[in-house]
């Protein structure tokens, strides 16, 4: 890969001016398309996604119906005009893998048990990609879930550390992404200590793994912690909404 | 998992085994199946290998052709890998086009040739900006018997150590042919390993009947100098984060043991 850019500086700072250990800003907001049974949006850095859930609805075709749980359909998906180069709208091989290894990242959090011959459709529309694509889009896939009402063992949530410039650094954005040593992706249920998507591109020994994990695991830690923000921000918006309207 | 479905007493007695540190086939818990590598086998393609695992059984072939580069790269070759589930390798395949767990072990195996640069691209440039060439390694799933990326990943380095280019001239931007070959260039060796998670407990090299079983898997491929390269977790499972180094420092070692297999010193 050619170097072209200095990602982190002397002082340990990186391109966007972040520390080795910070993440990016994170916003987030619960149910905010009305079709959808469930709805987010998550703005991480440049990244800006939306996810929305269907169902538990009515199979199709009928034949993938399963006879003891919901089947779980998950579509990730990049806009045109997400990236700096129109990228087709059709799905590429890289969005097959990832809708794959999300919806298996999210799958352990659902009880689908509970709802046998049905289906979930979930669907990730990255809007603008800023790396940290995959990881931004589980953190905000789980929050539309939880927002459709299916029952969770937990809030999943995900979160890269990686390799810049020998550095291993949290939160990857997008030159970081395409120009660093590394990318360790991690999603995690912080309540069960259970790692449910882990890949890693590039090269690593394993000392440096070993840390790369554990600043994604820190990250995932803080994200979660803003997941559960934004979930009770929904209830107590509608909460105020009702006793305004009680008061008149 | 899409496989032939294993009785329920079956998945009991696999997964009570390994609890006792046992398995239905009678390996160690991290024990490969038997292998055998065969280069070499198609005289049509540029490269090829067969590789044997256990009864599961991968051909891997490479042909080369000449294109133009990737215009963020202009002066190195490119590489693709595609996978097919060939319908007759099990009673699960289907003719079509490629599904969502071909394109995953495509892109596992493809990973690992990638980030360890096991082929030196930068030789493969013709014409910088214009022409360079092209590898195309085909993973053919002959006979699934699990743990397909392990044999798609080694019959497919197996193949590239294997190719041969032709030798070539360039008059005026244009690509003459000339008689005799040359080796392709590669300069590290990628072994992936994978661990099937059975009740929380790691095993190697699952085959068809512990895939059916297994609430997780994970792949981590290792270069030449033991780090890693790729890592692929698969499956709804999960793992601690406690499960996944110790598994690091498992794949290490096979890894080493493995590579034998292809590079001899």
């Amino acid at each position: 890969m050619p170097k072209k850019t200095k990602l982190v500086n002397s002082k340990g700072i990186r391109t966007d001016g972040r520390k080795i250990d910070e993440l990016r800003p994170v916003k987030l907001e619960v149910g905010i398309l009305s079709n959808a049974d469930g709805s987010a949006y998550i703005e991480q850095g440049k990244n800006k996604i939306l996810a929305a859930v269907y169902g538990p609805g009515e199979v199709h075709p009928r034949h993938l119906a399963l006879p003891d749980r919901a089947l779980l359909r998950c579509r990730y998906h990049m806009a045109p005009f997400s990236v700096q180069e129109r990228k087709s709208p059709a799905p590429s091989r890289r969005e097959v893998e990832l809708s794959k290894v999300i919806r298996e990242a999210l799958q352990p959090a659902i009880f689908l048990e509970r709802f046998p011959r049905t289906s979930i459709e979930l669907f990730i529309e990255v809007l603008q990609a800023d790396g940290g694509t995959r990881c931004a889009g589980v953190t905000v896939a789980s929050l539309a879930l939880a927002d459709a009402g299916i029952p969770m063992r937990d809030l999943v949530v995900a979160c890269a550390a990686g390799k810049a410039d020998g550095h291993i650094v949290v939160d990857l954005n997008d030159i970081e992404d395409k120009e660093g040593e590394a990318d360790v992706p991690v999603a995690y249920m912080p309540n069960f200590d259970a790692v449910s998507l882990l890949q890693m591109d590039g090269i690593l020994t394993i000392e440096e793994f070993e840390q790369a994990i554990s600043l994604a695991l820190d990250g995932c830690r803080k994200i979660y912690a803003l997941q559960k923000e934004a979930l009770k921000a929904k209830y107590q918006a509608i909460k105020e909404e009702v006793e305004g309207a009680e008061e008149e | 998992m899409t496989s032939i479905t294993v009785s329920r007493i079956r998945q009991q007695q696999i997964a009570l085994l390994i609890a006792d540190g046992k398995r239905l086939d009678g390996r160690g818990l991290m024990d490969y199946r038997p292998i055998q590598i065969e280069t070499g086998i198609i005289e049509k393609a540029e490269g090829s290998a067969r590789v044997r695992l256990g009864k599961t059984e991968v051909m891997a072939g490479v042909k080369i052709g000449i294109g133009e580069p990737f215009s963020d790269r202009p002066d190195e070759g490119v590489l693709t890998t595609n996978a097919e589930f060939v319908p007759l390798a099990s009673p699960e395949f289907e003719a079509g086009p490629p599904g969502e767990e071909s394109v995953e072990l495509a892109r596992v195996v493809d990973r690992g040739i990638r980030e360890s640069e096991a082929i030196d691209l930068k030789k493969l440039c013709i014409v910088p900006g214009k022409k360079v060439f092209i590898v195309f390694i085909d993973i053919y799933v002959l006979n699934h018997d699990g743990n397909l990326i392990d044999a798609s990943a080694l019959a497919a380095l197996a193949a590239l150590m294997n190719t041969k280019i032709f030798k070539y001239e360039v008059k005026d931007d244009e690509v003459e042919i000339k008689p005799g070959f040359t080796k392709l260039p590669i300069k590290n060796y990628p072994i992936a390993v994978t661990f099937a998670d059975i009740n929380g407990k790691l095993v190697v090299d699952p085959w068809l009947d512990e895939e059916e079983v297994m609430d997780a898997r994970l792949t981590m491929t290792f270069d030449k100098d033991g780090r890693i390269c790729a890592i692929q977790k698969g499956e709804a499972g999960t793992l601690s984060p406690k499960q996944v180094i110790e598994a690091a420092n498992i794949a290490k070692e096979k890894t080493e043991e493995l590579r034998k297999l292809l590079v001899k010193d």
